[in-house]
């Protein structure tokens, strides 16, 4: 099993290649990959059918739960044939689609690593591994949307639908993962033996909630459904394959794949059947709305999605059956008619509806393949569409829930008028000044979506061997035996009668469809408020918050950031202290002698002047007169040499900053009295909290510091007298080691600073470093 | 080789190759042979110290004899070295790649000779069990980064450079502080020694206080919110081969300190402590991911997303289970990896459109399809999509915390990875997909043209993509070795009796973290032993 999924994966390496040296005919050739795949598939009918054990595994994190394990059984058979019989199609139809383009290549890859990863999706055992596959086509989706990427509708509706469906995976992680938790297990193999226990968990409503958001998002389903119509600015081989066949199906895979651990409960209808209703209807009235065959087809895939989840939702095993069916049978006829719509497109260079009539003159085979198609979806006998249909509402009907049943057929009869819409308006009547240049595509490009509609046909006529494997596939779904006989004529029944009801009203709303126009064009005005506008206005909030919150901390100001820096290290010494400065106060030495005092007050008195100072020669002297006061505590503590090496840097400060001010010009005020006050204030607290801190950690000492030792070990075993050389040069000599590097390091700077200008150099590479400004400011002036 | 040589030569290889740097100062050909060639030693030296480490456990050199806790101590756990090894790849990739993008002018003032110093303190700091030592090295890694950042003396540079200095200094003040204040109140410097007598140190109130010091200072080299305004501020204005070894490395210092101090000396009030550094960790991710979201240049986008990615790093150590930790340390392997190879893009971007505002550059995925692959490989990575390295950090760090019912810090950890994928497409189409602008200047859009250049310039890129892949298929291995290494920073005891060979422990808590620290479902919770601290325990050097 791991096979296929590599052979593709090598194919899709190896379709840049194949597009250079055969062109456009080499999609026969890739097809031969999936189409291998797809005959290997096959041979596991029999196994699948007889519900043997098909499975393959190889750990890859242990600790993490994630193991690479795959099983085929009926549901990820009937998945797998699908993702690689209409991928084969698809692979030689994009070849004709974009004959000649030298991005030919760069498509089938995308579409090939698609394919596998979409395989692997519907074979992976592990809730994991099933993810790691689920988003490697939303990454491998956005990349096809955006593939015109010089277009910005493009690009946008490549990340809307990125986000969406991205979004969507990260809250499906999580879900994933507490499913996991909660059954003591990361193979749904081995969590449908302990579905009670899940179901009873306390983790039971969050992960339902999670997975099924993820599920929703990536099978469109409203609110989320706006994403799948603007992914139509893909080229139409990804439409017809990612976002009608395949990937936007895998929403609908997983919940069938999870509904014997997770189905069965109140939460689990009344979470998913409303949604999927509510979806199901809404993609049919906004089909109507639309003039763009591409957007029509995208909303009717959108009702029909909803249909699936609905099925899935009520969770009988008549709708679970139906849901299959159902499946089947739309990716037949929605793969086809887009292909059809992308030949149009390819011919005419129009997609509009009301542009479009009389297309069937010069392009009979395409025509064909509508109508082959059109019947399937209007669901009339003898396709596979019509038994799809009869099965849906024998299933809901016989739940006797009649608004589920209602809502049903008028959806059905939204369609039955799409269909109309894409099939017979473009290529009957009057001929357009369109469509009179058009001509014939080449067979690769009308070939495929015949084959899917004979295929519809077939299936249609003969749905006898294939309900073994519908059946093995419910089966899978509905975590028990289930038998499925599917005939194509019922004799006369309910479930017909309303088929026929549907017929006539899909007709008669076709028929009459110019006198819609003013209800849509009534509620166009509505349209900004629905989920899309949502989706925009959030974007749009989002960036705004960034840019907001961005220009008030990374203003550029480095007062400002050392305002907050002190600030914050004086309030967490407090918040940490909390109300313990009491008890610290009482035991604290204030025994002190006269000239510490005075030494003390010098201190203070040095600082002072320093920062009141007109001038900056005062203001020199004085910080070298704080220093030297320093210097003279250390003599009064018993640290000579220390007061030696102090009185040194001292003086040389002194001098250095005499020498560098004497160049600079006048000392000014920039800042306000108010500013000073306030910056006064911080100063006086951060260093009096420091102050404090210094004295307190003096009376809590635990043990007797480490000096001892030193003054101990520094004759007999260092060889030294002065302990605090021996101490510098030897006990901690790595230190010092590191004090040397970085007088040395500050040497190559003060040299590299002096003596490297930027004049110097007007080759200058570095553009962006001339800029001045700080981040925010800057991007917030181009923002605005 | 023996044990203790492989932990000073990470330390001493890159200051032999700075002196041998500072005596072929005229000569570029040289300086750029030697330094390549120092790289690469650094790089054989940290494998090999990995190694050592891997079957030896905890390494541990007492630096001129002098016993624990008087002299210095230099430690190497699986930690160390897993930053030691990732520091050595990020010096040889970057230097390579340095070679085309680094003018004449900077190599002769000393790029070479700096960049190995750099090292030095990177490795130093990673290496030294001595809080002091500690010090020392930040220090250096302060002054080679700020002479880095000004190398060239470009208005921007000094512009940056000047905020970086400045707040780099206040935050060492704050560490200097610290360390005065918990000298003042143990008489040690040792980290071993230290975490022992912090155990029953009688006053919980001082501990507090320096566990906030600590956490401000390494805080801000880490630049966590709301102290990392030094690095968006001059991260995007030095060269590329700068600004990718700072991204790479520096933050990374701060991180591992973080780790460090709060695994081993302030783990006796995590009600208090972790609790604080969790809720740093979701704002840390929020506002960081914000700020970049707000830019509309690579290099400005991409400093952001470190700060974003800091708060990941922090989110395992303040859950503080085995699994959350090794969540931590794979974000960082994966983070180093990536973000370095991302800034190496940005450069070759930057070459190819001659800026890195996303207005103006364009098109690159039709005239540059192996950048285009390259750099897409790297974004996603970093927004983590399966099956790169990115994808396996943050499930690591989300199951850790699901595993302990900390909700809030998963969700802002799925929320940001959403807008960390906005960002990254951001920049994908901008630079990539969209044509290039019209204005643009054709001989701004240059190859470089020997066969070597190309190498140099693309060769360390290819080299970090593999990794980036090469971690993801490898996760068992990988994770393998992150909870290893979170089980050993967890363990305490261990640390302390490998510095402390005589020192007598407290019975209490021995084994006690690793006994809870089997991964499982819903195993993860906290040592126990260490959720409340009774009374004062008994800890003494003999």
């Amino acid at each position: 099993m791991f096979l296929w999924l590599w052979v593709i994966l090598i194919a899709a390496g190896l379709a840049p290649g194949v597009s250079r040296m055969v062109g456009s005919r080499g999609g026969w050739l890739l097809a031969l990959v999936p189409a291998g795949v797809a005959v290997c598939l096959l041979q596991q009918w029999p196994a699948v059918v007889n519900q043997q054990n098909v499975s393959a595994a190889v750990d890859w994190v242990p600790s993490l739960h994630l193991m690479v394990s795959l099983r085929l059984d009926g549901l990820s058979l009937l998945f797998g044939l699908l993702v690689t019989g209409i991928g084969a199609l698809v692979l030689v139809y994009a070849g004709a689609y974009l004959k000649g383009d030298e991005r030919l290549g760069r498509l089938w890859m995308f579409l090939l690593l698609f394919m596998a990863a979409m395989l692997g999706v519907v074979l992976a055992d592990n809730l994991l591994t099933l993810f790691i596959f689920w988003e490697l086509t939303s990454i491998t989706s956005y990349l096809l949307i955006g593939f015109n990427s010089d277009r910005p509708e493009s690009r946008a509706s490549a990340l809307q639908a990125l986000l969406v469906t991205g979004g969507g995976g990260l809250l499906l992680l999580p879900g994933l993962l507490l499913l996991g938790f909660a059954g003591q297990s990361f193979e749904i193999s081995e969590l449908l033996n302990h579905a009670d226990q899940i179901q009873q968990h306390a983790f039971y409503g969050p992960m339902l909630v999670l997975i099924l958001l993820g599920a929703f998002t990536k099978s469109a389903q409203f609110p989320f459904h706006f994403w799948l119509p603007d992914a139509m600015a893909a080229p139409t081989p990804i439409s017809a394959y990612l976002h009608s066949a395949t990937m936007v199906k895998a929403g609908v895979y997983l919940v069938a794949r999870l509904h014997p651990v997770l189905g069965g409960t109140a939460e689990w209808f009344w979470m998913i059947a409303p949604i999927g209703t509510a979806t199901m209807v809404l993609g049919a009235v906004l089909a109507l709305r639309a003039t763009d065959l591409k957007q029509i087809l995208a909303y009717a895939t959108i009702s029909v999605l909803g249909t699936l989840m609905m099925l899935l939702g009520i969770g009988t095993e008549a709708t679970l059956t139906a849901a299959l069916v159902l499946l089947v049978a739309h990716a037949l006829y929605k793969g086809g008619l887009f292909m059809m719509a992308g030949a149009v497109d390819h011919a005419v260079h129009q997609r509009d509806i009301r542009l479009l009539g009389g297309l069937r003159s010069v392009m009979p085979a395409t025509c064909g393949a509508a109508l082959l198609a059109g019947i399937s979806m209007a669901g009339i006998l003898p396709t596979f569409g019509f038994i799809a249909k009869e099965t849906w509402y024998e299933a809901v009907g016989s739940q006797a829930s009649v608004p589920y049943l209602v809502a049903s057929v008028l959806s059905n009869i939204g369609l039955v008028a799409a269909a109309g819409m894409v099939c017979i308006t473009p290529f009957f009547g009057r001929q357009t000044d369109a469509a009179q240049q058009a001509h014939e595509g080449g067979p690769a490009l009308w070939g495929p979506p015949v084959v899917l509609g004979i295929a519809g046909f077939c299936l249609g006529l003969l749905p006898g061997p294939f309900s073994e494997l519908l059946a093995a596939g419910s089966t899978a779904i509905a975590g028990q035996d289930v038998s499925v006989k599917l005939k194509l004529w019922h004799g006369v029944n309910a479930a017909l009668l309303l088929s026929l009801l549907t017929l006539a009203g899909g007709f008669l709303l076709y028929w009459q469809r110019h006198r819609l126009a003013g209800v849509i064009t009534a509620t166009d005005r509505f349209m900004p408020w629905g989920p899309a506008g949502a989706y925009r206005w959030l974007l749009k909030s989002v960036n705004q918050l960034a840019r907001g919150q961005t220009a008030i901390l990374q203003n550029g100001y480095l007062r400002y950031y050392l305002l907050m820096m002190v600030g914050l290290t004086v309030f967490s010494v407090w918040m940490a202290l909390g109300g313990e400065l009491s008890s610290h106060l009482d035991p604290m030495p204030f025994d002190f002698r006269i000239h510490e005092v005075m030494l003390a007050g010098l201190i203070l008195m040095s600082a002072v002047v320093a920062v009141r100072a007109k001038t900056w020669l005062l203001s020199v002297g004085a910080l070298g007169i704080a220093g030297y006061a320093v210097a003279g505590i250390f003599v009064l503590f018993g640290a000579p040499d220390l007061a030696m090496t102090q009185f040194v840097i001292e003086t040389l400060t002194v001098f250095l900053f005499v020498m560098a001010f004497s160049r600079l010009p006048d000392f000014r005020r920039l800042s306000s009295v108010h500013t000073r006050r306030r910056d006064a204030l911080i100063a006086v607290v951060a260093g009096g909290t420091i102050t404090m801190l210094l004295l307190f950690a003096m009376t809590v000492r635990s043990d007797h510091p480490i000096s001892a030792y030193y003054a101990a070990h520094s004759v007999p075993e260092a060889h030294g007298r002065n302990v605090v050389n021996v101490i510098l040069v030897d006990f901690r000599a790595l230190d010092t080691l590191g004090e040397i590097t970085v007088l040395s390091i500050a040497a190559i700077g003060v040299y590299s600073l002096l003596m490297l200008r930027p004049a110097a150099r007007p080759g200058s590479t570095d553009s962006s470093g001339n800029e001045a400004d700080d981040s925010s400011r800057g991007s917030a002036q181009r923002g605005n | 080789m023996s044990a203790q040589v492989a932990v000073i030569l990470p330390i001493a290889l890159p200051l032999a190759t700075m002196a041998v740097l500072v005596l072929a100062w005229k000569s570029i050909p040289a300086q750029k042979i030697i330094g390549v060639g120092g790289s690469t030693l650094l790089l054989i030296s940290a494998a090999a110290l990995w190694w050592q480490v891997d079957r030896n456990d905890i390494l541990v050199l007492q630096v001129g004899n002098w016993p624990a806790p008087f002299g210095i101590t230099l430690v190497a756990d699986r930690l160390s070295a897993i930053m030691v090894l990732l520091a050595g790849l990020m010096v040889f990739a970057v230097s390579v790649y340095s070679l085309v993008t680094i003018d004449d002018r900077r190599v002769e003032f000393g790029f070479h000779p700096l960049v190995q110093l750099l090292l030095m303190g990177v490795c130093g700091a990673f290496l030294t069990g001595d809080l002091f030592n500690l010090y020392v090295w930040f220090e250096v890694m302060l002054i080679a980064s700020f002479v880095l950042l000004t190398l060239g003396g470009e208005r921007g540079q000094l512009e940056g450079a000047i905020k970086y200095v400045t707040l780099n200094l206040i935050s060492s003040a704050v560490f200097l502080a610290a360390i005065g204040v918990i000298y003042a109140a143990t008489g040690t410097l040792n980290m071993a020694d230290l975490a022992l007598k912090l155990r029953s140190f009688p006053d919980e109130g001082i501990v507090s206080v320096l566990a906030m010091l600590f956490l401000i200072a390494f805080g801000t080299k880490a630049a966590v919110f709301p102290l990392f305004f030094w690095l968006p501020a001059s991260y995007h204005t030095p060269p590329v081969a700068v600004s990718a070894i700072f991204a790479g490395l520096l933050t990374k210092v701060g991180v591992y300190s973080l780790i460090r101090t709060f695994t081993l000396m302030f783990v006796t009030d995590l009600d208090f402590t972790h609790n604080l550094l969790l809720l740093i960790a979701g704002l840390t991710m929020v506002t960081g991911v914000l700020g970049a979201m707000a830019q509309s240049e690579i290099r400005r986008i991409l400093s952001f997303h470190i700060v974003s990615q800091i708060g990941y790093m922090l989110m395992g150590l303040a859950l503080f289970t085995p699994l959350a930790l090794a969540g931590s340390v794979f974000y960082i392997i994966h983070h180093i990896v990536v973000k370095t190879n991302l800034f190496l893009i940005g450069g070759v971007v930057e070459r190819h459109c001659g800026t890195g505002r996303l207005a103006e550059t364009g098109g690159l995925s039709g005239s540059a399809p192996v950048l285009a692959t390259l750099f897409f490989l790297s974004a996603m990575s970093l927004a983590g999509i399966p099956p790169l390295s990115g994808f396996f950090a943050k499930l690591t760090l989300i199951q850790g915390g699901l595993e302990a019912e900390r909700y809030a810090i998963v969700a802002a950890a799925l929320g940001v990875s959403l807008l960390t994928m906005f960002s990254m497409t951001k920049i994908w189409a901008e630079v990539f997909w969209k044509p290039a602008p019209e204005e643009a200047l054709p001989e701004a859009c240059g190859e470089p043209h020997s066969m070597t250049d190309r190498f140099s310039l693309y060769g360390p890129i290819l080299l970090l993509a593999t990794f980036t892949v090469g971690i993801g298929l490898m996760a068992g291995p990988v994770m393998k070795a992150s909870l290893a290494t979170a089980r050993q920073l967890l363990d305490q005891d261990a640390y302390i009796q490998a510095v402390l060979p005589n020192s007598r422990l407290p019975e209490s808590e021995a084994g006690a973290a690793d006994s809870n620290a089997d991964v499982g479902p819903l195993a993860g919770q906290r040592p126990a032993a260490q959720e409340s601290p009774q009374s004062p325990r008994g800890g003494t050097v003999e």
